[in-house]
Parts: C-alpha cells; structure tokens; sequence
C-alpha cells in the first residue's frame, strides 16, 4: 500500500520535474576506496556541525534578547530558567568549536592531498569563503552574551580592524556602529550574526557542494594512475552515506558529552569603565594572531606595530586563498615535498602560538 | 567616423546603469554610518573626597562616555590619564606591586607619567589635569601641549 502510494507519488513528480536522470546521477555516484579515504568523511561532519548550529541557533533566538541590558540577562535566563537552556546553549558553543576545528582539518587534509588542484580550484576558493564566513560567526557570535571577555575582545578585534591602512576607520565604525564597543555593537553583530552571514553562508555552502557533486570525489595522484581492476570503491547511496551518518552520530555523542560535563560559562556582565581583567583573549582559532600582534613592538620601521600584524595577516590570507593558483606563478608549488612543508610550517606555526597564547 | 547607434546605446545604457546602482548604493551605505550622537561637552568631573583613594590605588572614572584613570601614587599626589590603552583600545589598570599603569590585553606597560614603557603600546597616554577645590578631587580635560 505504503509503495503503491510512493510510486505514484514518484511518477506524479517524475512526470513533471523529469527526476529519472537525476536518480541515474546519484544511483551510480561513489566514493573511491584507499588509504585516505577517512578524509572524505571531514567536510560532512563540518556540514552536520553547521546544521546543528542552524537548528540551536534558532532555538536560542526564541529567548535573547540583544542589548545592554537584556543581552546578558537573557543568556542566563536561557541558562537557568529555561528547560534544557543550558544543553542548547553549551551545545551551540561548543558545536561553533568543533566546525571551525573539523573546517581546519578538512582544508588541511585538501591541502595535504593536493585536492585543490585542477579542475577543483574554485571548490577550494569557496571553501576558504566558508572558512572566513565561520570566522565571522565565531566573531559575532562571541559577543551576543556580552560578558567581560567578548567585551574587551570585541574592543581589541575591531580596532585591529580600524588598522587597516586607508578604509580602516570606516570599516571599524561600520562594525561598531559608534565610536566605541557599545549597544549599538552588539546590535549590528546581533544582525550580521543571524541574518547577512547565515544568507552569505549557505548561497556559499550551496555553490561547495554543488561543486563536488558535480565533480565527483578527488583522488590522490597514487590512486588516479593505478590500473581500474585495482581501483576500488563503494557506492555513495547507501553505503558512503550510512558510514557518514554513523560519524555523525559519534560526533553528536562527543558534542552532548562535552556540552553536559563541560558547560559553557557565561562569566561577569560586561562593564565598559571596569579595567580589562586579566587573561583576556579571543575564542582559541584567533589565539595565533592575537599571540602574533602580542609579540610585535610598538613601531616596525615607520609603522605601527599592529598595523604590520594585519598587513602580514591579510597577505597571508590573499596567498592562502590562491593555493591552486600558486603554480602558475612560481614552480616550486608543484613539488610535493615543498608543498608539505609549507602546510607543516603553517601548521606548527598555528601551533605553537596558540600554545603560546594560553601558556603565557 | 562618428560614433555608432550601438556604442551610443552601450555607453547611454551603461552609464544610466551606473547611475541607477549609485543611486540605490548611496543611500544604503549611508545608512550604514552611525549618526554623530552629539555629546555633551564634558570639561570637567568631580571624583569626590580626597580620603576615598588611598595612597598607591587608582579608580576608573566617567569622564563623558570616555574612561579616565585616576591614579593617587605614594607620596599622595594625583595623576589622571585617558584609561584606553593606545595599543588596541582596552581599558588600562594600576598595579599597586610594579606601581606602573597596566594593560592586561596585551601586557603594556606605562609609568605614572603616562609614558608607554614597554609591550606593544606605541603611544603615551593623554594626560588629564587634577585639581584639588576644598579637599574634593577634579578631573579635567587634557592639558594642552603649548
């Protein structure tokens, strides 16, 4: 009955929207089988991460209130009075976290496997789009609760900002909305954090995934050169997908036991003529560029020490966001050795100065 | 040879494209600038009686929506300096051990001069005149550099 009912349902739609090549496509999509494959599972758990920051984050709106004077309270409310506040909010917290962290693993593992390269160049250029769009949700979203510690972090990451030679000072009264780190922040933060990111974000999501589905999964050279008797894989319906939702539901677990044993805490009230205390820092993923600008002196040549951190900063970026272009520009990138040691150095450097930011 | 139907056409719709988008842009960007909220012209704040800072502390006073630090140092003298670190625009802290002016965001230092001594600070502090009328303390704007 229950089929009977479903096949019609299929040919009524069939009929119209013409879903059979559709079905072809995903029937005979697959996933090749080799020692790296475990790679292909990270870009789905960072995309199972942002649904569930998506579903509490729409759960949390129902309560904050953004202000002055509600946006702290609003958050302990959510915390103390409302059922299961406390769970929605440490996981939203800590699942933000764990996206930027699998985001990182994911673009390393494609760095590593070299699977930006050719035809996948703009899969790679709108994941890191992605990347700088999680940023601004970490950004944002840090000082919704407007305690102490978002607070002054929010002080210092826009003036950063504000050091950007030419357009800095507008951009940081762009992103103030005054002078100052005021109400009227934490409204345009508010704004940008539920609404213009998460519009950017999923035309963005939209296009990466559209990309990979498009072209199917990247093989590592070892496994692109080896004969087709010895190639192996699996289909993607159910058999990848099954093993991908499984991962996810591990991830859930780890996400519920950290949310439960490791609450989120919600600190002082921010207070804006209170010295800033001690052991202020931003979320752990900006800890390396914090620790960096801590590190320069007051003046490099003629310029400001901050200034220099966020030219060096924003070049790196520029060259990070080319990494399959670098070819065309200087040979070396097609060395494999090189290329690992320029992941590895990134990576130590990120590294130890995030060690750094905490240790000292 | 004059100038063709087509390019004619291209440059007119072009250009009225342009104007359309600057039309629509302007108003936006506009919108996006906060308003200058006029402040009300602070020159000077009473802190209160000279017997509520003790010797070698400090406290954080309202001077309009600035923070000014108000330090009284060993010997029982007043110095006032703009609170706001001019590294990166937190708010600085007396440290009655290193008897210094301390930013804890960065690890700045300043004397009780209002100098930047070390850490990343690339400028003094703005210094604020202290006056004292009938044993009550006064803030006032910074002195003015002749």
């Amino acid at each position: 009955m229950a089929a009977k009912l479903s096949s019609k349902v299929y040919a009524w739609l069939d009929e119209r929207f013409n879903l059979t090549p559709l079905i072809e496509f995903m029937r005979h999509k697959s996933v090749p089988v080799h020692k790296h494959t475990i790679w292909y599972y990270m870009g789905g758990v960072t995309l199972f991460l942002f649904i569930v920051q998506v579903t509490t984050g729409i759960l949390l709106l129902l309560y904050y209130q953004p202000g002055v004077d509600s946006a702290y309270e609003s958050v302990r409310f959510i915390m103390t009075k409302v059922h299961f506040g406390w769970l929605i909010r440490a996981v939203h917290s800590w699942s933000a976290n764990l996206m930027i962290f699998f985001i990182f693993i994911h673009m390393f593992s494609v760095f590593f496997t070299r699977a930006f390269e050719k035809p996948r160049e703009l899969t790679w250029v709108s994941g890191f789009i992605l990347l700088a769009l999680a940023l601004g949700f970490g950004f944002s979203g840090y000082l919704l609760p407007w305690n102490e510690l978002a607070f002054f972090a929010t002080k210092v990451g826009t003036d950063i900002v504000g050091a950007v030679p030419l357009i800095g000072g507008f951009l940081k009264t762009l992103l103030r909305g005054s002078e100052d780190v005021t109400g009227a922040t934490l409204t345009r933060f508010y704004g940008i954090h539920v609404a213009v990111i998460p519009a950017i974000f999923t035309v963005v999501l939209a296009l990466h995934l559209l990309f990979v589905q498009r072209q199917g999964m990247h093989e590592p050279e070892y496994v692109r050169t080896l004969p087709p008797e010895r190639k192996k894989e699996i289909p993607f319906f159910p058999n990848f997908l099954l093993r991908d939702m499984l991962l996810w539901l591990i991830v859930l677990n780890i996400l519920l036991f950290l949310a439960v044993f490791f609450p989120w805490e919600l600190g002082f009230k921010a207070d804006p003529f209170a010295p800033a205390p001690q052991g202020i820092r931003p979320e752990w993923y900006f800890m390396f560029m914090f620790q960096t600008l801590k590190f320069l002196p007051g003046h490099i040549l003629f310029l400001e020490g901050e200034v220099v951190g966020i030219l060096f900063f924003g070049f790196l970026g520029i060259i990070w966001l080319l990494v399959p272009f670098w070819e065309e520009f200087f040979p070396a990138a097609k060395n494999k050795k090189f290329m690992t040691a320029v992941g590895v150095i990134g990576i130590i450097y990120i590294g130890v100065m995030t060690a750094l930011g905490y240790l000292l | 040879m004059g100038v063709s139907r087509r390019n004619f056409l291209n440059v007119l719709l072009g250009g009225s494209l342009m104007g359309w988008l600057a039309s629509v842009l302007y108003p936006i960007l506009s919108y996006l600038r906060p308003p200058k909220i006029p402040e009300a012209n602070v020159n000077s704040v009473k802190v209160g009686p000279v017997d509520d800072i003790a010797p070698n502390s400090a406290k954080i006073v309202k001077f309009g929506r600035k923070p000014v630090i108000l330090i009284r140092d060993d010997g029982g003298e007043f110095h006032a300096f703009s609170a706001t670190c001019t590294h990166l625009d937190c708010i600085v802290q007396y440290r009655q051990d290193t008897k210094q002016i301390w930013c804890a965001c960065h690890n700045g230092t300043y004397d009780l001069r209002g100098r930047n001594l070390s850490g990343p600070p690339p400028k003094p502090l703005d210094e604020f005149a202290v006056n004292i009328v009938n044993d009550e303390v006064f803030v006032s704007k910074p002195k003015q550099v002749s």
